[in-house]
């Protein structure tokens, strides 16, 4: 009896598929369109809420199948898309700036199989449509900031200190300041030299009649800011991100420098660029009075308390240098139509420490002029000196000139803006808060929506299509090995879909392709052992004989076979990037997979056929 | 019904005409690779592509002036899979806002089109990702090779290596050849088909090798011609079985898998082609040419020890 396996392997088999099936069974259910509720700023949805969505909706005559609550997030099915776009509209309009309403599709997997964590595969922006953005942080911005705070705190610490200083200044690589003697150098620097221990590393030199000391930023802080930066840069994003309302958004960090944003379901590109990528704040400054902006742009003199700004019709306008409040202190931004002008406005709420410097500056210029500067940071790479070189552009525009009527506290509004749109996307930037360090988009993947159902559609056809070929080929050419040989194969497919939906990694198109592959290569194993079987006949074995040797002998080869195209498939995975990995991974779990298949299950099979007729005397091979 | 029992085609004996046609094969290709150069997509060189669909077919004599009124004249336009889906390619230019130009192309083409023009598809790659892509790709390449000269010298002997390696090398540089020669778009599916076929083709050559060094142990008469000869007869059903079941996936995948994935089925088609015939001719060649025989083979006897009743079994 030498086709026989042991009990054990047999469970062990049946155990395997069993749970392979029951894991891959969540792919066949369809999915829902969904409504997804969240509230970014408490993280739950409370039950007043809840209880204003359903009355929402009975008032509009939307009926959800289903309502479902997981302790953070409201989740509504519906039958149909225009159901679900219409509780959208109706729900963002009734719960307004607070919460998130994002459109979502959610998978109809039934309670007891999500009871156990089988959960379907996610699937690709190229299988469902969206937006892949990879965005570049500015990170020689990152050390110019750090320089610029520097030179203000020197300032401030050294004037604090009573030691007198010519100039502090922002140089290329670092903070110089510049001072009389010595004595006072020495001072200066025991002072930085405390209390910047660790950050900055200091330098002094004299050069004539200057004293000169130079700090720079240490290797250590500068990765520190860099990292902070970015991960700065990254919240911010998220904030921006739920602000766009997309379901199941992925923003992560990718390298040193780089972070990939993932917006499924979302169509509207521009839009989500202009709120992903732009940098804005608002300023609020005094508009010097005394002195004519027209005669100040024309002698090229102006007074040095002041700066020149545009309005938005090109005029200048002369405001003062020091700023009265930055967009730091915003905590709530909204936008809304300005009562007694009809214009398109922004409400802006501020945070204690900003209401107080902001209701003392006003309180002290009731009556006199003050103006709201718009600043947008614009990053773009262009080529100079045959160098790519990121440049940052500083867009900085003068929106609103309005008399102070009375001291201005926590709650104001800003108007002169140009449409609602802008109001909005003002709004919405103040409220999302600033990004730390400029940022590009370097590289930019939109699939539209039914580019990703012709993408789904071609790929589960091109894999259906191949594989039934294949299983013909192999019942037609192997007989009843054949017949086995393709179960295995079908095997191979369930338990690939299982253990990508078990780790729940995402499907994409590559991925597909290579599944698709390994059709054709997961066969290769049973071809090697049939053709050995067949050679044992013929070498005159008997057919049980021949059964073990062509299952022993082929092992080794294919093993060997094996494990060099899961080297190249590593290697794939490792170079790789996006849609390479998932070609990769894919490739690597048929590879694993099918030596399981391929190998044990046929031979349990064949062992359940053929092991126990003593009298064995002909294969169908 | 195919049969490959009774096989005894001297493989050795016309390895002096494969080697030629391959060396020819080879040249050929480095030249159109010299002279005409891949065919790089966007992933590689940078710039932007947009895939756009309209309502009704349409002419690209239609859609080329309207970009060239507003001073797109660089852009590549031509009709992508059906005539109702066009691709503009762009490449990068400096005083532009790249990642903003797919944006300004849809609205110009939307103007004559509002409401029923749909965007299937945008890709932007900015110039430094491209680069990097590139080199990446590049790695990739080499140290999968490197890798696998690594497992098959310490699996079989040198010789093997260099042979299976130089044999995958003759498989990636005709598939490049052919993209180059039919000026095929060559992206990243592309490449990681590349790798693919690097896999699937040293699979093959894994396994002539395998029976190859089997049979040197249990042949003891045989010449070390006879004995590759032996071998490459005795897996060729396998080579073959296994090309045919991957070759009728690849293309299904060809046919029905979109136009995305048509270049990618093709590249892994051309290539396993290739490969079944290099791992048929050219490897066990190789490692011939490089002085294999049962002197070489022996030493590794080591390799035996998991299947000692064989050599006892056959007389």
């Amino acid at each position: 009896m030498i086709n026989q396996y042991p009990l054990w392997k047999y469970l062990l088999i049946v155990i395997v598929i069993a749970v392979g099936v029951v894991y891959s069974l969540p792919n066949l259910f369809p999915e829902d369109p969904a409504v997804q509720i969240s509230n970014p700023a408490t993280g739950v949805v409370d039950d007043i809420t809840r209880g204003q969505i359903n009355a929402v909706l009975s008032g509009q005559g939307l009926n959800p199948k289903a309502v479902e609550f997981d302790g953070t997030q409201s989740l509504l099915r519906f039958d149909n898309t225009e159901d679900q776009l219409q509780a959208a509209d109706v729900l963002r309009t009734a719960l307004g700036t607070s919460h998130v309403v994002a459109l979502n599709l959610a998978p109809a997997t039934p309670g007891w199989l999500r009871a156990i964590n089988a959960r379907p595969m996610s699937l690709g922006l190229d299988l469902r449509g969206g937006v892949h953005f990879l965005m570049e942080v500015d990170m020689a911005a990152v050390a110019g900031q750090a320089h610029e705070r520097y030179t203000g705190e020197f300032r401030t610490l050294l004037r604090d200190a009573r030691i007198r200083y010519l100039s502090v200044e922002r140089i290329s690589d670092g903070v110089a300041v510049r001072l009389r003697d010595a004595e006072s150098r020495d001072e200066a620097l025991r002072l930085l030299r405390r209390d910047y221990r660790g950050d900055l590393e200091f330098f002094s030199t004299q050069t004539g009649e200057s004293y000169l000391i130079e700090a720079r930023l240490s290797a250590d802080h500068l990765t520190d800011l860099r990292r902070m930066a970015l991960q700065q840069n990254i919240s911010t994003l998220r904030n921006r991100v739920d602000e766009l309302g997309v379901a199941e958004p992925l923003i992560q960090q990718q390298g040193e420098d780089r972070i990939v944003v993932q917006l499924p379901g979302v169509q509207d590109t521009a839009r989500a660029k202009e709120v992903i990528g732009a940098t804005a704040t608002l300023e609020f400054r005094m508009v010097d009075e005394q002195n004519d902006a027209l005669e100040a742009q024309s002698s090229g003199r102006i007074p040095p308390t002041s700066r020149l700004y545009r309005e938005r019709d090109g005029s200048p306008i002369l405001l003062q240098r020091r700023v009265m409040l930055t967009g730091d202190y915003i905590t709530d931004a909204s936008s809304g139509i300005a009562q007694d002008s009809g214009s398109p406005a922004v409400f802006i709420n501020l945070d204690a420490q900003g209401a107080r410097i902001f209701s003392r500056a006003t309180g002290e210029n009731v009556g006199r002029l003050m103006a709201v500067v718009f600043i947008e940071t614009k990053v773009e790479r262009v080529e100079e000196n045959g160098q790519l070189v990121i440049r940052t552009q500083r867009v900085e525009e003068v929106i609103n000139v309005a008399r102070i009527q009375e001291q201005l506290g926590r709650r104001f509004q800003i108007t002169g803006l140009e449409s609602t749109r802008e109001a909005r996307n003002l709004a919405l930037l103040l409220r999302a808060g600033a990004l730390a360090a400029p940022m590009m988009i370097v590289e930019e993947r939109t699939i539209g929506p039914s580019l990703g159902r012709d993408n789904i559609e071609r790929g589960f056809n091109s894999v259906v299509i191949g594989f039934v070929l294949v299983l013909i080929f192999m019942a037609l050419y192997y007989r009843v090995f054949g017949l086995i040989a393709s179960f295995a194969l079908t095997l191979n497919l369930v338990l690939i879909v299982a253990v990508l939906s078990l780790l729940q990694a995402t499907l994409t198109l590559p991925g597909i392709a290579g599944m698709v592959l390994t059709v054709g290569m997961a066969v290769d194993a049973n071809v090697l052992i049939f053709e050995r079987i067949r050679e044992e006949l013929r070498n005159g074995n008997s057919p049980q004989a021949a059964i073990q040797a062509g299952y022993e002998r082929a092992f080794s080869t294919i093993a060997d076979a094996n494990i060099t195209t899961l080297i190249a498939a590593i290697v794939l995975f490792i170079f790789g990037t996006g849609p390479i990995k998932g070609f990769a991974v894919t490739l690597s779990i048929g590879i694993v997979v099918s030596m399981f298949t391929a190998i044990m299950v046929t031979r349990a099979i064949v062992n359940l056929s053929y092991g126990r007729q003593k009298r064995l005397k002909k294969l169908a091979i | 019904m195919l049969n490959f029992k009774d096989a005894q085609i001297n493989f050795m004996k016309q390895r002096k005409l494969a080697l030629i046609i391959s060396l020819t094969l080879i040249i050929a290709s480095l030249l159109t690779l010299y002279f005409r150069g891949l065919n790089f997509g966007i992933d590689f060189t940078g710039g932007t592509l947009i895939e756009v669909h309209y309502p009704e077919p349409v002419g690209l004599e239609i859609v080329r002036p309207t970009l060239e009124t507003h001073g797109y004249e660089r852009a590549i336009v031509q009709h992508f899979g059906t005539s109702q889906d066009v691709l503009i390619r762009i490449a990068p230019r400096e005083d532009e806002d790249s990642a903003l130009l797919s944006n300004e192309i849809f609205r110009i083409l939307q103007a004559d089109f509002a409401g029923v023009l749909e965007l299937r598809r945008v890709e932007f790659v900015g110039p430094q990702v491209g680069e990097e892509l590139r080199e990446q790709g590049g790695l990739a390449m080499l140290y999968a090779l490197f890798g696998i000269l690594i497992y098959i010298a310490l699996r079989f002997e040198w010789r093997f290596s260099v042979g299976a390696v130089l044999a995958l090398m003759h498989d990636v540089i005709i598939t490049l050849g052919i993209f180059s020669l039919l000026q095929l778009d060559f992206d990243l599916g592309v490449l990681a088909a590349l790798l693919a076929v690097i896999g699937y083709s040293l699979n093959d050559t894994i396994v002539v090798y395998d029976r190859i060094r089997e049979n040197f142990r249990k042949l003891r008469k045989e010449s070390a011609m006879q004995v590759m000869n032996l071998s490459i007869n005795h897996t060729l059903s396998r080579t073959i079985i296994t090309g045919v079941t991957t070759l009728l996936v690849l293309l299904a995948l060809f046919f029905l898998g979109g136009s995305v994935l048509q270049n990618f089925a093709l590249a892994l088609i051309i290539g396993i082609v290739v490969g079944t015939y290099s791992s048929i001719y050219i490897a066990g060649a190789l490692a011939l040419m490089m002085g294999v025989d049962r002197s070489v083979m022996l030493p590794v006897k080591k390799e035996g020890a998991s299947q000692p009743s064989l050599d006892e079994q056959q007389p």
